[in-house]
C-alpha cells in the first residue's frame, strides 16, 4: 500500500452534501479491470455536459482548481456503492487528500486503502477552509500531516483530526494489509480448528 | 455472563484475533463476488502469487453488467463482455464455484445467497457490494466491503475490522393495509438522514418487524445502507428457519435440528445496551415515493415537493434546490399525479417473488398506460421460473411489461437497460442519485404495488386507493427451485 505521512498542496472545494460513489465516478466507467487511468472519469458527468463539452460550472473545472491535490468536501462524502473505483479514480486525478465533516463508511475504507487520506474535521472548520478557499483563488494552499493528525494554512488555520490508531498505523509505514494478516495465519488455522471441532463435538 | 446484543453475539464468534492497534481480525463464513468490484482483487493474488484460501466458502455470480434480454444472443458490449469473461476465467483459475450466464442460479447476489440456502443466521458475510447489508434479515452480519478488502478476504478469509457501534431501530404499532416493508425503510431512512447510522449496525427491532416474511424483511435490511449503516440484521425466529428449511445449501437432518437450537440463541439479551436506540411508528406510516437526488428526500404519496426555503441548514436548502432542478420538479407539487415515462420492477430491494406477486395483483387484468415503458426483471432465474411457473409472466405480459431475464439492469444501468435524459421513473430500487438509472434520468423509488400501480396509471398514485384484484394467495413457504 502507499503509504502516507504528510502532504502540502492546493485546496480545491466542492462544497455538496452526499456526494455519492455514483458521481465520483459514473458505473459507465466500472466494466474495466484496472485499478488505474480511472482520473479521467472522475466527477464525470458534472465535469462534462451531455455533448461532452466542459461543464464551465463545475467546481473543478474552474482554472483555479488545476492542479489541486487535496479536496475539500459536504458530509457524507462518499455514500452510496462501495466501488473502490471512487477512490482509485480520485487518486489517479492526482489527489491525496480529501477534507469533509463526515464520510460513508465503505468509501473511507477504500480511501486507506489507497494511501488516500479521508481527513474528518467539524463543519465549522470544513466551512472555514471552503472560504479560505474561495478567497484564495487558486492559491490556497494546505498541509496535513498524519503524523501530528492536523491540517494547517500559512494563515493561521490550524484543526486537529483524529484517525484511527490502526490505519494511521498502516498508513505511515505504507504496510500491506493481507502480507501483514498472512502473519498470522497459524491463528487463523487454529480458529478453523476450533470451530470444526466444536460442531463435530455438538452434532 | 453480561447482556449482549445480537450483533454483538455475532461479532464475537468471529474474532479471530485482536491486533494490537485495536481492531479484530473478523472471519468471514460466506464471500459474494460479483464481476464489477472483483476483477482488481483477483489481478493482485496473480501478482503477489497468492491463492483462494476458501474456495469452499466463495461463491460468484454475474449480475450487475449482464444483459437481460434475450440470453441466446452473445453479449453485445465488448467491454462489459471482457469483464464477465475475466470473472469466469478467474473462477475457474482459482477454484470458485461460479453461476454463470446461463447457469439456472445465476441471479444478483444478493437474491441469490438466501435462495439458496447459503446465506444462514449467525454468519459474517461479505461482498464487494454496498447492500450485502441485505443478507443481515437472517441474523447474519451482512456488509459491503471495497475491492480491496475483497482482495484481503479472498486471500486470508479474514477481514480487519473495527467494531461498529450498534442502533436499535424499534418499531411499534402495525403497518395500514398497502405499506409494505419498502415503505417502512424509506420511512425510517426519511426520519434518520442517509448518515443517520453511519458508523453502526442497525438491528431493526418490534412487532412490525417480527410479522414481516423474508423477503420483506430482506427488503428492510437491503437499504440500512442507505441509511449510512454498515449492515441491518434481524434476530431469526421461526419465519427465518421455515423459509431456510428444505433449500439445497441450508444444513440437513441432525445438523439442521443442532443448528436451529443454536440460530435459537441468536437474540438480543433482555437488558443489553445499544449505542443508540430510535423509535418508528409503523401505524404512521403511508405509501412512500422519493421526490429528489437522495434516497432520504422522501414523503408519503399524498405529500407535496417540500419548499427548499423551508428546510433548517443552508446545506440542505442547497442540496433540495439542485436536487428540484434534476428532478424537474418545483417546491409544493403534488407528488400524486406526478406523469411516469418508466416504470423498473427489479433490484435487490424488490424483485424477489413475493415483489412479483404483489405488483403482478395490481397489474392483473389492467394495462400499463400507453405512454409508459415498463420492464420486471426478476432478481433471479429462479424467481423468474418460479413466476413462469405461476403465470405472472403472462400477467405482466398481457399488460404491455417487459419480461426480462435476471440481473441489476436498470437499478444502476450498467447494462444497456437505462433511462434517457429527462425521463422519469417509478423504480422499485433502492438508489436515486443523480444519472444512477442513466444520466439525466429521474428516479422515483417505491414499493413494487406502488411502481406497478405507477406504469397503469401512467402517473404517480395511492395504490391505496385501488382495488386489490383476483390473484389468489399463493401457497405459504413456497419455495422457488
Ligand atoms: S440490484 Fe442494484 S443495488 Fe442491488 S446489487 Fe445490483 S446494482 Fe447493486
Amino acid at each position: 500500500m502507499e503509504s502516507f505521512v504528510r502532504h502540502v498542496g492546493k485546496a480545491v472545494a466542492l462544497p455538496r452534501e452526499n456526494v455519492d460513489t455514483d458521481q465520483i465516478i459514473p458505473k459507465q466507467f466500472l466494466k474495466g479491470v484496472e485499478r488505474t487511468g480511472l482520473g479521467p472519469a472522475l466527477f464525470f458527468d458534472w465535469r462534462y455536459r451531455a455533448d461532452g463539452s466542459p461543464n464551465p460550472d463545475f467546481e473543478l473545472n474552474q482554472p483555479t482548481a488545476a492542479g489541486a491535490s487535496i479536496l475539500v468536501a459536504g458530509a457524507n462524502f462518499g455514500c452510496g456503492s462501495s466501488r473502490e473505483h471512487a477512490a482509485w479514480a480520485l487518486a489517479d486525478a492526482g489527489f491525496k487528500v480529501v477534507i469533509a465533516p463526515s464520510f460513508a463508511d465503505i468509501f473511507f475504507a477504500n480511501c486507506c486503502q489507497n494511501g488516500l487520506l479521508p481527513v474528518a474535521l467539524p463543519a465549522a472548520a470544513v466551512a472555514e477552509i471552503t472560504r479560505r478557499c474561495a478567497a484564495g483563488r487558486g492559491a490556497y494552499r494546505l498541509t496535513v500531516d498524519l503524523e501530528g493528525e492536523s491540517v494547517e494554512d500559512d494563515q493561521g488555520f490550524k484543526a486537529a483530526f483524529h484517525l484511527e490508531p490502526y490505519r494511521r498505523f498502516m498508513l505511515l509505514r505504507g504496510l500491506d494489509e493481507i502480507g501483514r494478516t498472512l502473519l498470522d495465519e497459524e491463528r487463523i488455522a487454529a480458529f478453523e480448528r476450533r470451530r470444526a471441532i466444536a460442531a463435530a463435538i455438538s452434532a | 455472563m453480561t447482556a449482549r446484543t445480537l450483533f454483538e453475539k455475532v461479532w464475537d464468534t468471529h474474532v479471530v484475533h485482536r491486533l494490537p492497534e485495536g481492531p479484530a481480525l473478523l472471519y468471514v463464513d460466506l464471500h459474494l463476488v460479483h464481476e464489477v468490484t472483483s476483477p482488481q482483487a483477483f489481478a493482485g493474488l496473480r501478482r503477489t502469487g497468492r491463492t483462494v484460501r476458501r474456495p469452499d466458502l466463495t461463491l460468484a455470480t454475474v449480475d450487475h453488467n449482464v444483459p437481460t434480454d434475450d440470453r441466446s444472443l452473445p453479449v453485445k458490449d465488448p467491454i462489459s463482455a471482457k469483464q464477465l469473461e475475466a470473472l469466469s476465467t478467474n473462477a475457474r483459475a482459482f477454484g470458485v464455484e461460479l453461476f454463470d450466464l446461463g447457469s439456472p442460479n445465476q441471479g444478483i447476489v444478493h437474491v441469490i445467497g438466501p435462495e439458496l440456502g447459503a446465506t444462514q443466521p449467525g454468519f459474517v458475510i461479505v461482498c464487494g457490494d454496498s447492500h450485502t447489508s441485505t443478507h443481515g434479515a437472517f441474523g447474519a452480519l451482512a456488509f459491503g466491503i471495497g475491492t480491496s478488502e475483497v482482495e484481503h478476504v479472498l486471500a486470508t478469509q479474514c477481514l480487519v475490522m473495527t467494531k461498529p457501534r450498534t442502533l436499535e431501530a424499534h418499531f411499534t404499532g402495525a403497518l395500514a393495509p398497502g405499506v409494505t416493508a419498502k415503505d417502512v425503510v424509506l420511512g425510517f431512512i426519511g426520519q434518520i438522514g442517509t448518515a443517520g447510522a453511519t458508523g453502526h449496525v442497525i438491528e431493526y427491532t418490534g412487532e412490525p418487524i417480527r410479522r414481516l416474511s423474508m423477503e420483506e424483511r430482506m427488503t428492510v435490511c437491503n437499504m440500512s445502507i442507505e441509511a449510512g449503516a454498515r449492515a441491518g440484521m434481524i434476530a431469526p425466529d421461526d419465519t427465518t428457519f421455515a423459509y431456510l428449511q428444505g433449500r439445497e445449501r441450508a444444513p440437513k437432518g441432525a445438523a439442521w435440528t443442532r443448528a436451529t437450537g443454536e440460530w435459537r440463541a441468536l437474540r438480543t439479551d433482555p437488558g443489553a445496551a445499544y449505542d443508540s436506540r430510535v423509535t418508528i411508528d409503523a401505524g404512521r406510516l403511508a405509501p412512500q415515493v422519493t421526490w429528489g437526488t437522495s434516497p432520504g428526500m422522501v414523503t408519503d404519496i399524498t405529500g407535496r415537493v417540500p419548499d427548499p426555503a423551508s428546510l433548517p441548514t443552508e446545506s440542505e436548502r442547497q442540496a433540495a434546490a439542485r436536487a428540484l432542478e434534476y428532478m424537474g420538479l418545483s417546491a409544493g407539487t403534488a407528488l400524486e399525479g406526478l406523469a411516469v415515462d418508466r416504470v423498473f420492477l427489479g433490484s435487490c430491494t424488490n424483485a424477489r417473488i413475493e415483489d412479483l406477486r404483489a405488483a403482478a395483483r395490481v397489474v392483473r387484468g389492467r394495462r400499463v398506460a400507453s405512454t409508459v415503458r415498463a420492464m420486471v426483471v426478476p432478481g433471479s432465474e429462479r424467481v423468474r421460473r418460479q413466476a413462469e411457473r405461476e403465470g405472472l409472466d403472462h400477467v405482466f405480459r398481457e399488460a404491455g411489461f417487459e419480461w426480462r431475464h435476471a440481473g441489476c439492469s436498470m437499478c444502476l444501468g450498467m447494462n444497456p437497460d437505462t433511462l434517457q435524459s429527462g425521463e422519469r421513473c417509478a423504480s422499485t430500487s433502492n438508489r436515486n442519485f443523480e444519472g444512477r438509472q442513466g444520466r439525466g434520468g429521474r428516479t422515483h423509488l417505491m414499493s413494487p404495488a406502488m411502481a406497478a400501480a405507477a406504469a397503469v396509471a401512467g402517473k404517480l398514485v395511492d395504490v391505496r386507493g385501488w382495488s386489490q384484484a383476483d390473484l389468489p394467495a399463493p401457497p405459504s413457504l413456497e419455495m422457488a427451485s
